[in-house]
């Protein structure tokens, strides 16, 4: 049991570096690319209202990420933070499976499934 | 306010939500949804995309800690995930379905009866009745867990695994329906009827509801709810704050910690039949 809490902990824990690191970068960007943004209270209401630049696939994020814009970098890292949980139930099967304990390997890889599931359902209905 | 001042103050108010959520096994948007909206005039969408965000980086962001230290019950929250998923997709099936008028009536009186229920434990952190709980042998749940402020590890039996299911499964439902109080029915549920430690249920409510949480994040961000401007800071902020409920919980004895979350189990009982009476 001990290594699956061991790679557990490692998965979530580089998970959340990773995103913090991109997000305070994202943020930054975001103010040395929009110097106004430090000053101008009239700003504000067009980022936090509809119609702010709110990036909805994975492939427009990474395009702008790589173009470096601030809000794009930003949600890479909330897209990471967002896979974690996914990558921890992942790194969990095959702990148990390393641990060659079955009943948890089956119990751990039917959430996974639920999970995607209940994703993919999402997706169609959302 | 400047941009600026926005992304400065939701962090402060992000560090906060994620201190609290880490402590007692919630989400924290309990805090966010009303401060984001109210204080921030932050459009109602962008509020809820950040907040279904807090809530996986308070998951995350404290199991780096609990998972390692042995007080989330890995196996426990394997188990009960098989319930909380599948509640989720009966929720978001049910979502307009139902009338969540009645819901929030019905879920604030079962709020306020589990308030009560874990108030009177209060004092009795460690009786635990020896139950026969076949289940959980077989699923080898039982466990123990070392406290900080007793000095000492605490070994506990686990008990109530389908009626625990059963809950989760309900609990599952709420957060898909309502989007919200997954971690105030959770950590009742394995309080009082799965016999699990206080500082147990805490740990392992937090650890499940990042799961959730995550597959309902995909959907919000297809749909173009999650805000980068908003949603940065805020999961920084929790992110960071977690750490610090993390470090609270190993400090305060259960009974403190049992306060807390009984005082804000009312507090979102209230709120939840002010709902449900006003539409």
């Amino acid at each position: 049991m001990k290594n699956v809490e061991r790679a557990i902990s490692n998965v979530l824990r580089i998970g959340v570096l990773a995103s913090i690191g991109l997000i305070l970068v994202g943020i930054l960007v975001t103010f040395a690319h929009h110097p106004s943004y430090l000053v101008t209270p009239g700003d504000l209401d067009r980022l936090t209202h509809p119609g702010a630049a709110v990036p909805r696939t994975v492939g427009d994020v990474l395009r702008d990420a790589a173009a470096l814009q601030g809000h794009a970098i930003v949600a890479l890292g909330l897209l990471v933070l967002i896979a974690t949980p996914l990558a921890r139930v992942l790194v969990s099967i095959f702990a148990f499976r390393a641990e060659r304990d079955r009943t948890y390997v089956l119990i751990t890889s039917l959430v996974l499934l639920l999970l995607l599931l209940s994703f993919a359902l999402g997706g169609i209905l959302g | 306010m400047t941009p600026l001042v926005f992304v400065l103050l939701a962090f402060l108010v992000s560090v906060a939500a994620g201190t609290l959520g880490a402590l007692l096994g919630l989400g924290g948007g309990l805090l966010l949804i009303p401060a984001l909206t109210l204080w921030f005039h932050v459009d109602i969408r962008y509020a809820i995309g950040a907040s279904i965000v807090s809530v996986i980086a308070t998951s995350s962001g404290a199991a780096v800690t609990y998972v390692r230290d042995r007080l989330t019950n890995l196996r426990v929250a394997m188990v009960l995930e098989l319930a909380t998923t599948t509640g989720a997709m009966t929720g978001a099936y049910l979502a307009g379905r139902v009338g969540s008028k009645a819901l929030y009536i019905i879920f604030g009186v079962v709020m306020a009866y589990s308030a009560i229920m874990m108030f009177r434990k209060l004092g009795h952190e460690e009786d635990r009745p020896a139950r026969r709980a076949p289940w959980a042998d077989w699923l080898r749940l039982h466990s123990s867990y070392y406290d900080e402020a007793l000095a000492r590890e605490v070994p506990y039996k686990v008990s109530g695994t389908r009626i625990g299911l059963g809950l989760m499964y309900v609990a599952g439902i709420v957060s898909g329906l309502l989007g919200i109080g997954s971690g105030a029915l959770k950590v009742p549920a394995m309080d009082l009827a799965m016999g699990l430690p206080l500082k147990v249920s805490a740990a392992t409510s937090n650890f499940m509801i990042g799961v959730t949480a995550a597959a309902s994040a995909g959907v919000y961000f297809m749909r173009g709810d999650i805000d980068p401007f908003v949603a940065g800071p805020v999961a920084v902020g929790v992110l960071l704050g977690a750490q610090a409920g993390v470090r609270l919980l190993g400090r305060l004895e259960s009974r403190s910690i049992r306060i807390v979350f009984v005082l804000l189990l009312l507090w979102v009982s209230v709120q939840m039949l002010l709902k449900g009476a006003r539409g």
